[in-house]
């Protein structure tokens, strides 16, 4: 391909913003502390693999140490006045927007995901969720639970790695909110944006222990959902995980909701607004490098659309600039880490072994750090790995359907059901297909939207309970 | 079925076999107006417009940053892409002879500044125009066809485009009836658009859609093609005298048009922009959109056209700032 | 000679496939009936009959599953006198105890019925998205639902978790009170002939240990009430639901107060949020 004459020129944003500490410990009762085992570990930047921060790694001794720091700031927290609770959330909501710069940047580096996303999805739906959240905390005999709900206590929660902010939003400002004070456990990879979350709270003068971050591998992890002192749990993660949480709280009587996996197909009907449903396909599966959980993994296409449906997506596509993900022109960013970069090459590598034709970008990977190219599998079939499998990467399956009944098996057949796409331009038939998918996020004429008074979660496996909305109140109160 | 007969292109198999593929687009795609029924069911046919989703796609276009030798590049595509534009009533020699001045060159203190693509005018001073712009690679273009409403018969809309091309213009700026289409009136728009075409000889035809009064833009997408299979070397998306004019939503609608209508014929329909561009960073939107939707080969004065005045001087300003690293001055440059 | 009661898959009466049955005696020691005990193939057979069953049921409009379980409530309150003295001899209650309680359950059924066509105005409504969308969110049922009927509440606790259950467009794969099955049995008779489709409710009687874990297991069952299975029997349900990732309503520590007022979280349990978006724009 020759060398384009309207090249974009890089444009990078400043990371000056962002001022790394050397070492982070953990966030106990309104301080940083170093964890009593002792350990750490380093949180390295997925797009140029750099050392950003040494960070410590909670042990069981510092896991009690942050339930027990919860469990002494429960009871004054609860009793505070929901309009005095109302407050510190909106302040940690309007120090979010403050520093929202300062957290993009610092969720690129640590995560890879590109800045026009962190920039203008994910810092401010984490404002957005707190602000939402915030005033509901004065009003929660209006939350349909009863004329006066409860706060359950403290709650555990343990969020991924693909929104690291937004996702320890979406846990801690409905658990605030109704009353509970948290033990938040960051993902490994990327802790960083959590921990300034924690300066924020100090700065927001929260009181010591409503709010404890504990750093660490799936251990931490599991230490802190097998607390006694926790009384209810929230897990954002793999199906697997998901369910060994699950396993390990039977008959302890804790609450429990789990957001996990998901396979979602995007179902293109031959009426659709083809150019944005090429826009959808992109959005649903390129948004984040299809590190999401309700990412629009399999594309269903109907018949007589499918080879131009197809041919637009690969022109589309060829547009979609891989690279640097604090340059603003970035699309594609870098992948979280090199244990997920293997898993994404090993599904791939499955698609072609198992017959399916695979398509690539033409884009050129930097030689550091972890990528991968944006990649079409055309020619699936529905018992290949790749249609059955969530990949977590930038890699769409795309299978055919020829009537609106075979769309809807074909979409429901998976153990997963969290989100659905419908493209098509006649609305009795988006409806149809809406109640007939089995998912708990349908998306028609558009895809991968967010919003806190959304309720989102999933249906089978891909878990239960919703964040988001009213109905993301039900989680942390009882009735 | 075919029950249209007629003298233009609707029909025209039937009546004139010789002009069975009457556009001059000997390629699949232009059967669908070989009846009105026909043109009806292809414009009704063409996938829909989601209002949101294109608008969401465009705000992703024009929050591109474009920086450094792409800002450079872009400005001075930009600037050769400008067809400088006066339609007022109050227009006079003096101020179309001062406007060719500055289309042949933009800023007098440098010579690298390429001159611009066109000077736009109304018909009666497209004289003036020509004898300014003699020597120049500077187009004349003229509006035509009861500009800017289009509110006249079709015989009075042809004497138009013959005065304008008999004073010498280069490049005829046409309306559609935008009655006729929102009425549903096709066939009447495409033969009007495809009588124009004819009357305009060698002359470029350029489409004026006036997409701020074709309220959806799924008319917009259906309007274009209407020009298109007419025979429209551009299409246009406004007058100037309507508000909305150009946006970069009804834009990227557009670059999406004469992609596919170049995948479906081989013939490559540009597009022009006017009304309301009006800073750099909104030029260079387009230019990216026209780039990354239509194609790189689309970010040419052959295919892009920008109708504005005072953009002019705000591509100048930047220019100048990029190249010397301080910001220029608004009376550093002519104002005509 | 006691006649041997059978279970209700799919509409019909079948004996277990096993052949088993066992022998229930009144809480006063009398012998009362044999009873079929069901095995792990009924539990499948039933499961498929509910799995078969659920999506129609939750595709009946609203109304019509409230009419339905109006229909139950009222064929139940014909039969009342029967019910009384099943509810009597099973739970050792006087003549005045067991009529309060049957029509505590008649109750029970007749505010469930009136629940199928409100619930999603409760629950489920439109979310103000920041944007040009129309979003909104309603609940669905969960699917094909195990229940474990309380073991001693025989009649009013069994309608008080089977209701919400279906009351939403799930379907049930009930394991009676193991003890005092009798109840159930006339349950099962009186859904038969009530206009609810065969499959939604499918009843079985035998041992809850045995036939528990096949449900808490079923990969094809999606959410399990284990009202019936006392603390420890529920903890190793619960494990085993997690292979699916089912929804649980673990055992309390002791069995409810049936008679208390109900509140819409049994509903809640069993159904799921769909939330819809789309676009506005012309």
């Amino acid at each position: 391909m020759a060398h384009p004459r309207f090249a974009y020129a890089p444009a990078p944003e400043s990371r000056a913003v962002v001022r790394l500490r050397p070492s982070y410990g953990l966030f106990i009762g309104g301080e940083f502390v170093d964890p009593l085992d002792g350990g750490g570990f380093k949180t390295l930047s997925p797009a140029t693999e750099e050392v950003l921060a040494e960070v410590a790694a909670a042990g069981p001794r510092d896991v009690d140490r942050a339930v027990r720091a919860a469990e002494e700031a429960a009871g004054p927290w609860a009793a505070l006045a929901g309009s005095e609770r109302a407050k510190y959330v909106f302040r940690i909501a309007r120090l979010i927007q403050e520093r929202a710069r300062e957290l993009a940047v610092l969720e690129v580096l640590d995560n890879g995901k590109p800045i026009r996303e962190t920039r203008d999805v994910d810092i401010p739906l984490a404002a957005a969720h707190f602000f939402y959240y915030a005033g509901w905390a004065d009003k929660l005999e209006y939350a349909g639970l009863g004329p006066a709900p409860r706060p359950i206590g403290v709650v555990g929660q343990v969020i991924p790695w693909n929104f690291p902010l937004l996702m320890a939003a979406w846990k801690l400002a409905p658990a605030l909110a109704a009353g509970n004070t948290c033990v938040l456990k960051p993902a490994e990879t990327t802790p960083l944006s959590a921990l300034l979350l924690a300066e924020i709270l100090q700065q927001a003068e929260l009181p010591p222990g409503v709010v404890n971050i504990v750093t660490g591998a799936g251990d931490t992890g599991a230490a802190l959902v097998a607390h006694p002192g926790v009384r209810k749990v929230a897990f954002t993660g793999s199906t697997a995980v998901g369910k060994e949480i699950q396993r390990r709280l039977a008959g302890t009587g804790k609450r429990l909701t789990l957001e996990l996996g998901g396979k979602a197909a995007n179902i293109v009907f031959e009426d659709a607004p083809l150019s944005q449903a090429v826009e959808g396909i992109v959005n649903g599966i390129f948004f984040n490098q299809g590190e999401v959980c309700c990412a629009g993994s399999r594309l269903l296409v109907q018949e007589p659309i499918a080879d131009a449906l197809v041919d637009a997506l690969k022109r589309r596509l060829g547009t979609l600039r891989l690279g640097d993900p604090l340059d603003k022109n970035t699309d594609i960013g870098a992948i979280n880490s090199p244990a997920q970069l293997e898993k994404i090459r090993d599904l791939a590598a499955s698609g072609e072994q198992e017959g399916a034709q695979r398509w690539e970008a033409p884009c050129a990977l930097p030689a550091q750090g972890w990528w991968f190219p944006p990649t079409v599998f055309t020619g699936v079939s529905p018992v290949q790995r790749i249609a059955r499998e969530e990949i977590f990467g930038p890699v769409l399956s795309v299978l055919t359907f020829r009537t609106p009944e075979e769309a809807v098996q074909k979409a429901n057949n998976t153990t997963y059901g969290l989100s659905a796409g419908v493209w098509t331009e006649k609305g009795s038939r988006i409806l149809w297909m809406a109640n007939r998918l089995r998912a708990g996020v349908v998306w028609a004429n558009t895809f991968n939207r967010f919003d806190p008074t959304s309720p989102f979660g999933g249906y089978r496996e891909s878990g239960f309970g919703r964040e988001g909305g009213r109905h993301g109140l039900e989680a942390y109160l009882e009735p | 079925m075919q029950t249209s007969t007629g003298t233009g292109p609707i029909g025209a198999d039937l009546a004139a076999p010789a002009r069975t593929v009457p556009f001059g687009v000997p390629a699949p795609g232009t059967e669908v107006v070989r009846s009105e029924s026909e043109l009806r069911r292809f414009l009704l046919g063409l996938p829909g417009v989601d209002q949101v989703g294109v608008e969401e796609r465009a705000a992703r276009l024009g929050g591109r940053s474009i920086k450094a030798a792409a800002k450079l590049f872009a400005i001075d595509a930009a600037i050769s892409m400008v067809d400088l534009t006066t339609l007022e009533g109050a227009d006079t020699p003096g101020k179309v002879r001062a406007l060719c001045g500055k289309a042949r060159r933009p800023d007098p203190a440098d010579p690298s500044v390429p001159p611009v693509a066109a000077v736009c005018v109304y018909p009666d001073l497209v004289p003036v125009a020509r004898g300014a712009l003699a020597g120049s690679p500077v187009k004349v273009a003229s509006v035509a066809t009861a500009f800017p409403s289009g509110r006249a018969s079709l015989a009075v809309k042809l004497a138009d485009v013959a005065d304008a091309l008999e004073a010498g213009a280069d490049e005829v700026d046409m309306v559609i009836d935008r009655g006729a289409f929102l009425a549903g009136d096709y066939g009447r728009v495409l033969e009007e658009v495809f009588a124009v075409k004819q009357a305009c000889r060698k002359a470029h035809l350029k489409v004026i859609l006036e997409t701020g009064e074709l309220a959806t833009y799924d008319n917009v997408r259906r309007a274009a093609w209407i020009a298109m299979l007419g025979g429209a070397d551009f299409v246009k998306t406004s007058t100037g005298k309507v508000s909305p004019a150009a946006t970069l939503p009804v834009a990227v609608v557009l670059f999406e048009a004469v992609r596919d209508f170049l995948d479906l014929t081989g013939r490559a329909v540009g597009v022009k922009v006017a009304g309301g561009v009006r800073t750099t960073k909104s030029a260079i939107g387009y230019l990216v959109a026209a780039n990354e939707v239509a194609g790189e080969a689309f970010v040419d004065p052959a295919l892009l056209r920008i109708g504005a005045s005072g953009l002019l001087n705000d591509l100048l300003m930047q220019r100048q700032k990029q190249r010397r690293g301080a910001y220029a001055a608004a009376d550093d440059f002519s104002v005509e | 000679m006691a006649k041997t009661a059978k279970l209700y898959i799919a509409g019909a009466f079948p004996r277990s496939e096993s052949g088993r049955s066992y022998v229930v005696n009144a809480a006063n020691g009398r012998l009362l009936a044999n009873v079929a005990a069901a095995s792990r193939k009924d539990v499948r057979e039933a499961v498929v009959a509910a799995r078969a069953a659920q999506a129609r049921w939750a595709a009946a409009t609203a109304y019509n599953r409230g009419q339905v379980l109006y229909r139950i409530a009222e064929m139940l309150e014909d039969r009342a006198p029967t019910f009384t003295a099943a509810v009597a001899d099973a739970e050792g209650c006087d003549d005045a105890d067991a009529r309060a309680r049957v029509g505590a359950t008649i109750d029970r059924l007749v505010w469930y019925a009136g629940w199928a066509d409100k619930i999603a105005q409760i629950v489920g409504g439109a979310n103000p998205v920041a944007g040009p969308f129309f979003n909104f969110s309603l609940p669905e049922p969960t699917g094909v639902v195990g229940v474990l009927a309380p073991q001693n509440s025989s009649l009013l606790g069994l309608v008080s978790v089977v209701a919400p259950v279906i009351t939403t467009g799930n379907a049930a794969v009930v394991v009676a009170s193991e003890a005092r099955p009798l109840p159930a049995v006339a349950f099962a008779e009186v859904l038969a002939t009530a206009d609810l489709p065969g499959g939604v409710v499918n009843i079985l009687t035998g041992r809850t240990a045995e036939l528990a874990p096949v449900l808490a297991a079923h990969r094809d069952v999606e959410a399990l009430d284990c009202a019936g299975a006392g603390p420890e029997l529920s903890a190793t349900l619960e494990e085993a639901a997690a292979d699916n990732v089912k929804r649980v309503l673990a055992a309390p520590g002791e069995e409810e107060e049936w008679s208390a007022s109900p509140s819409v979280q049994r509903m809640l349990a069993f159904v799921e949020t769909k939330t819809v978006w789309h676009p506005l724009g012309i």
